[in-house]
């Protein structure tokens, strides 16, 4: 049983996520305002133009997370390439560069586990097309808190590796193509108060 | 809200350490830290973070063993090629007009960095002229970066590294291949002092031209990030240079106004004259 207002949602992807991502930013209503913390697999070595992508598809605010910066409202915050992004109990964010997880850093399990701690049931946590098991144990941690799971539905998305480690690992997820991933998140939000 | 007993017991441990072997890492990004602790306490096989505390208090060899967890740094040597290329063109006019340098390389860890600058310094003909401080909290990190001997799989990143940073010369000119291991030639160290300090607690040492510390302040929270960008304030001479990571930045910090952009894109700034 859910006992906090849901306050933060973490998004986790990677091959064929970017779409999936695009199609849930577009399809939320506008006075969607809950912060979002994205990671999404990309090459280490260049700057990654995601938030460019996506900022045209929504008029949240969308940039690259910067190191002690705190999570606000309405905002879309995206790992950059090459470190990993946490979050911290003063609920700022984090940036790290330990070692790559699962070959991946920025890691989805690193930010849901870090995300889960502090958030706590409070959090919704999706992950979404892609070519490995990176995301699953970090959905289970943030279903473990009391959170929100979701998964992009495996026959929508362009690889169906990592919506079903998490499914497997996160038995409980809800399981939705974007749009309806997007009308989970949005309810969530509208049942504050 | 109640604490969770796992951030008690982190927070605990922290104030142990401290104690007992006056390593604070008290102001460091707890987030990170949790997540090291976790893996230390799998690897030692502890049940509980409190177990781990309880044996690290009794057992210096047990803390010196978690001291790696907890200080793991990743680095290769020419890291982020287009920083070295940048010091190179932009920053080396500048050094050149000194009768004497002195670099700081903060954070070391197993030495990448001092390597890859004391090449740098070789090949634009500053060596000769340059005293080199490389500085870790980790006594285990300090003698490795002294030893300079690198798994040879890591040799053909360093190389290319080398080569995008503008390299006057071939890597393999600085290494021997030995026992399964690349080892850096001794006289890329014979100017260089390896020594302990502390971001967190200890002072400037000395007056420097150059700071390159990329990568260590996104371990810390804001405050202790202050203050370690206060000392590279007091340690660096009018118009020195400092490096930071490519995510770092002065802009939150108190001391902000004491440093202006140099290369904006590479994390280059330069202290300024007036402040």
């Amino acid at each position: 049983m859910r006992t906090q207002p849901t306050e933060a949602v973490v998004i986790g992807g990677s091959a064929g996520s970017l779409e999936a991502l695009g199609e849930i930013v577009s399809s939320l209503p506008a006075g969607f305002d809950l912060p979002v913390l994205v990671v999404i697999h990309v090459p280490p070595d260049r700057d990654s133009i995601i938030p460019e992508l996506i900022g045209g598809r929504t008029s949240l605010a969308v940039r690259e997370a910067r190191d002690t910066e705190p999570i606000l409202p309405g905002a879309i915050y995206f790992a950059p390439p090459d470190y990993h992004l946490l979050v911290e109990s003063d609920r700022s964010l984090s940036l790290d560069y330990d070692l790559p997880h699962m070959f991946s850093r920025p890691s989805i399990d690193l930010l849901f586990e870090s995300a889960a701690d502090v958030f706590g049931s409070s959090l919704a946590g999706v992950v979404l097309s892609g070519a490995n098991a990176d995301g699953a144990a970090g959905l289970r941690a943030i279903a473990a808190e009391g959170g929100v799971a979701l998964v992009q539905a495996p026959e929508t998305a362009g690889s169906r590796e990592m919506p079903e480690a998490a499914m497997a690992a996160c038995e409980g997820a809800i399981v939705s193509p974007p749009v309806g991933i997007a009308k989970q998140l949005w309810r969530l939000q509208s049942n504050v108060g | 809200m109640p604490h969770k007993i796992e951030d008690i017991e982190v927070r605990l441990l922290l104030e142990a350490i401290h104690l007992r072997y006056h390593y604070d890492f008290r102001g460091y990004s707890i987030a990170s830290i949790k997540r090291r602790l976790r893996q230390a306490k799998d690897r030692f096989g502890c049940g509980s973070i409190s177990i781990l505390q309880d044996r690290v208090l009794r057992d210096p060899a047990m803390f010196a063993q978690l001291l790696g967890f907890l200080t793991v740094q990743v680095s290769e040597v020419f890291r982020d090629p287009a920083y070295f290329e940048a010091i190179r063109r932009k920053v080396v006019p500048h050094l050149r007009t000194y009768p004497s340098l002195k670099v700081w390389v903060a954070g070391c860890s197993d030495g990448e960095e001092l390597y890859s600058f004391a090449i740098l310094f070789r090949e634009e003909g500053l060596e000769q002229k340059t005293m080199f401080y490389a500085t870790d909290i980790n006594p285990e990190a300090l003698r490795r970066a002294r030893a300079g001997v690198y798994p040879l799989d890591r040799i053909r990143q360093f190389t290319e590294n080398h080569r995008k940073s503008g390299g006057k010369s071939s890597l393999s000119d600085y290494y021997t291949a030995a026992y399964g291991g690349a080892r850096f030639d001794e006289s890329l160290r014979e100017r260089t002092v390896f020594s302990d300090h502390s971001l967190v607690s200890d002072e400037v040492f000395a007056e420097v031209h150059l700071i390159s510390c990329r990568n260590v302040l996104i371990y810390f929270d804001r405050e202790l990030q202050n203050r370690a960008i206060g000392l590279f304030r007091d340690a660096l001479v009018r118009n020195g240079f400092l490096g930071l990571g490519s995510k770092e930045t002065l802009r939150f910090s108190d001391n902000s106004n004491a440093f202006a952009d140099f290369v904006r894109e590479q994390r280059i700034y330069q202290r300024r004259g007036d402040q």
